[in-house]
């Protein structure tokens, strides 16, 4: 086994996977809110992409351009909307209506494009590798994805450290009852943060589009790898969530290098793994 | 037109019923005391204030206008600001960001993080320091701080000596005082009738949800305040 | 309220009831709805039985979620694992240790339940809806698990022999009696089983953490015993209906066998639909999902449109369900497994509803 490559290449998995996580982890850490529809929403994003490449002959990349924007007011649509009403006490409202939004959302695209498979296609940037230090080969695409990645979670970071809005999400994760004594309103922020997680999610969509075939059932094992990114590395840190997916993705390729469809199952048993020895994950910076 | 007035203010915790048609008002430039005994409901009028609460339109009047059912940040913006019970510092973020986050309603005034930092100096100094870590007279400095911040024209004080020493309870109430001078409407509420009776200018007791005794601070009758505290 | 004036004497002057009128007819009603309904297969064709089975024991899975999920607040998005590996233990056990069928369902469900301790060590160390994620990742393992090997069909999965199918019985049509007699009694034995569970000391302890769990831990509940309890007696009676059903199919796959839209979708639809916490919703909502089912045929994967749209608008206007409605408005409770008192001079007691019944 060629230890370099797996490692390499498993990091690089790793980052569309945070991509995938940071929506997700996101909107946990403001409003303890498991969002059970964000992979369908990932999917969604990925064919928004196919329509905007397709109708408007973008380039893929490109398409960034209208699916970023679009998600971003869908979340703030969603979370003013609907996700509000559901914030409270009982765990059961968001989870419930968000496992139905994720079969409205499945079905629905199905109906629409049908169960086949799609991609984008971006020409040479797919197959193009570089050689680093140490003769392993990786792609260019996926290390670009790698970087995207990173730069979100940095500027994401910027936001909260920075910025007044940043602040106060903060200090609404912290206490949301005391954050409107301050003179701001809930809702709002709430909405605000939704539309951030979901203009992420939307990135990450079109970075899948381009990546891997997709069809409208992909979404819940996408849900999948973001939600055991984050419990990997810890919640209420998204460098940790980096971590973690970074974690999942060498796990998940070094199962593919045994066994081609051992790829997957690897990835759930080094999440099972951290779970049982780490219960709140590698980098925790919050307690559930 | 007093700056703030409440006509039979009613308010409930679900089904339960905490205040009971509490007429109550406060003229600008005056600190009135709320005291009683644990659960007599001096925080709950206080919420029911600030919007925390809900209450009908026309029971809490402010300026003559009904504010009763405005959220809570309606409320902070129009000028009412409260120091809650139990400080309620956002542990995550550091002195400084907990003052800024008063400061998000965007009202201008005199006070500011410098003015903050003047008046309580300690803060200057630990600016960078998690909320958490701070003793407890210096965490309530920074809730008033924070409260500050919004410049508001009447602040809410909810049980500012709850666990603080003696030494620090005075040092802050003498802080209090400056900030009242400087023409800022103040509601006091205190399970400690000395401190608080001493910085006011008139106060209401509360007794199961009901005014019981009103009057002015000072000179106050020792056994009729007894009796109303208690309810005997 | 205030209690009797302290001049007075005092009278025993309650007493402790649990059924209500209404509850006394519902269950005479239903012992002889469960006679006549024993008895259709005499009297309809092969294509009703088959699906008032399938309505069977959707009741039964449902009654078991709503038990884990609307009582024990654990919310599982994961019980197809059990499902799954109930019908796998059913195939194996018969296949390779030739157990008779019967005794096979009996396995599979004890063979579930030693599983949900593993599982039970991974997930309860997750809250809330992670908790809930925690699950269903922990069923894509297994069904992943199983897909490895290929003594179990990897895959593609594996059908029962012809010669175990007729130890069942020897021709399709007794096969089709028995199926039905046999989901039948689990549906029944579903509902027995969380209404005795629900009024005895654990179905207290249950409503009790429910209602508050810092409560409940203060006055000497073991919440997490009651919880883990609550679990694994799921996990059982979830993995020997898998057993039954999969017998019923004749063949396991991975796919089939651990689907969550099959176990887990359709299940919690129905709670929900019908009312969460309630013994009498998941009757409810299986009955309107059926219908929805059979109205929608026709278009595709429409019926799965409109189950989730309009689980979204209850739980966002209609939290208690159905029943949760009627119950409320109508003070109407079918399965009384709560208390209240009566004053014996006939007065009302108190203005409320108290007890497991409110959902």
């Amino acid at each position: 086994m060629d230890w370099y490559s797996i490692i390499a290449q498993g990091c690089l998995i790793g980052g569309l996977y945070a991509l995938f996580a940071v929506g997700l982890s996101l909107i946990f850490g403001i409003m303890r809110l498991v969002n059970i529809a964000h992979g369908d929403l990932i999917t969604l994003s990925a064919f928004l992409a196919l329509i905007a490449a397709e109708v408007l002959g973008l380039y893929p990349l490109a398409t960034l351009i209208i699916v970023v924007p679009v998600m971003f007011a869908l979340g703030y649509g969603l979370q003013r909307g609907v996700l509000n009403r559901t914030l409270g006490e009982s765990i059961l409202p968001p989870l419930l209506v968000t496992f139905g939004m994720s079969i409205v959302i499945q079905n629905v695209l199905l109906e629409l494009f049908g169960a086949d498979t799609h991609r984008l296609v971006v020409g040479t940037l797919e197959t193009a590798s570089l050689t680093l230090p140490g003769g392993v080969a990786i792609g260019v695409f996926p290390l670009i994805i790698f970087l995207v990645a990173v730069a979100v979670i940095g500027g994401l970071q910027l936001m909260f450290y920075r910025t007044d809005i940043g602040r106060a999400f903060r200090a609404t994760s912290d206490d949301s009852v005391t954050v409107e004594l301050m003179g701001a309103d809930n809702r709002h922020l709430y909405g605000l943060a939704m539309a951030i997680a979901l203009a992420v999610t939307g990135c990450a969509g079109v970075f899948l589009a381009v990546r891997t075939n997709f069809d409208p059932s992909i979404g819940p094992s996408r849900l999948i790898y973001a939600f055991e990114a984050i419990i990997i590395g810890g919640l209420g840190n998204l460098w940790g969530t980096l971590a973690g997916a970074v974690i999942l993705g060498i796990a998940q390729s070094i199962g593919a290098a045994i066994k081609p469809d051992f790829q997957i199952l690897a990835g759930h048993i080094a999440f099972l793994l951290v779970l049982a020895v780490r219960p709140n994950g590698l980098f925790p910076r919050m307690r559930d | 037109m007093s700056l703030l007035e409440t006509h039979a203010l009613k308010a409930f915790y679900g089904d339960f019923q905490a205040l009971f048609d509490v007429d109550f008002h406060v003229e600008a430039g005056e600190t009135v005391a709320i005291i009683g005994a644990n659960g007599a409901g001096k925080s709950t009028f206080l919420r029911a204030v600030a919007g925390v609460l809900k209450s009908a339109p026309d029971m809490v009047l402010y300026d003559g206008r009904p504010i009763g059912g405005l959220p809570a940040h309606d409320i902070v913006r129009a000028g009412i600001a409260m120091v809650p019970e139990g400080r309620m510092l956002f542990p995550s973020l550091t002195v400084e960001e907990n003052l800024r986050m008063g400061g998000y309603g965007g009202r201008s005034g005199r006070w500011n993080l410098n003015a903050i930092y003047e008046l309580f100096p300690v803060l200057g100094e630990r600016r960078h320091v998690a909320a958490p870590d701070l003793s407890g007279g210096q965490q309530q400095m920074a809730a008033i701080g924070r409260a500050l911040m919004s410049n508001p024209r009447l602040l809410l004080c909810d049980e500012l000596s709850l666990g603080l020493a003696p030494i620090v309870i005075r040092d802050i109430y003498a802080r209090l005082s400056d900030i009242a001078n400087d023409g800022t409407t103040l509601i006091i509420v205190e399970q400690d009738i000395n401190q608080a009776l001493a910085a006011a200018d008139r106060f209401y007791c509360l007794q199961e949800g009901r005014v019981s005794l009103t009057g002015p601070a000072a000179g106050y009758d020792r056994d009729a305040v007894t009796a109303a505290y208690f309810g005997v | 309220m205030t209690g009797p004036s302290p001049t007075a004497a005092p009278e025993a002057s309650f007493r402790v009831e649990r059924g209500t009128r209404a509850s006394r007819i519902f269950m005479a009603s239903g012992a002889v709805a469960i006679v006549v309904l024993a008895t259709l297969p005499y009297w309809s064709d092969s294509g009703t039985t088959r699906l008032v089975a399938e309505m069977a024991y959707y009741l039964a899975l449902a009654q078991f979620w709503n038990l884990l999920a609307g009582y024990a607040g654990l919310v599982s998005v994961g019980q197809q694992a059990f499902v799954g590996l109930g019908g796998y233990a059913l195939f194996v056990l018969c296949s390779a240790y030739g157990f008779h069928p019967y005794l096979g369902i009996l396995a599979a469900g004890v063979f579930a339940a030693l599983m949900s301790l593993p599982i039970a060590f991974f997930v309860f160390r997750l809250r809330g809806a992670h908790f809930a994620v925690g699950t269903w990742v922990v069923a894509e393992a297994c069904q992943l698990t199983v897909a490895q090997f290929s003594a179990l069909g990897a895959g593609s999965g594996y059908s029962l022999t012809p010669a175990i199918v007729r130890t069942i019985a020897p021709d399709r049509a007794g096969r089709d009696m028995i199926f039905y007699w046999a989901s039948l009694g689990i549906a029944v034995a579903a509902l027995a089983l969380v209404y005795l569970l629900l009024r005895s000391r654990v179905g207290l302890a249950l409503t009790a953490i429910r209602d508050s769990e810092p409560a409940s831990r203060s006055i000497g509940v073991d919440a997490f015993r009651a919880k883990l309890m609550t679990f694994v007696i799921v996990a059982f009676c979830t993995g020997l209906t898998g057993g039954l059903i999969f017998l019923q199919k004749l063949r396991v796959s991975p796919q089939a066998g651990f689907s969550l839209q099959d176990w887990t979708v359709v299940v919690i639809f129905m709670v929900v639909i019908g009312g969460i916490g309630t013994i009498e919703g998941p009757i409810i909502g299986m009955i309107i999902y059926f219908v929805l089912r059979e109205l929608l045929a026709d278009y595709g994967t429409w019926y799965l449109i409109v189950m989730g749209l309009v689980a979204v608008v209850f739980m966002l206007y209609a939290r208690e369900g159905i029943w949760g409605w009627v119950a409320g408005r109508f003070h109407l409770y079918l399965f009384p497994v709560g208390r209240r008192f009566v004053r014996l001079d006939g007065a009302p007691a108190s203005q409320r509803d108290s007890g497991p019944n409110r959902a």
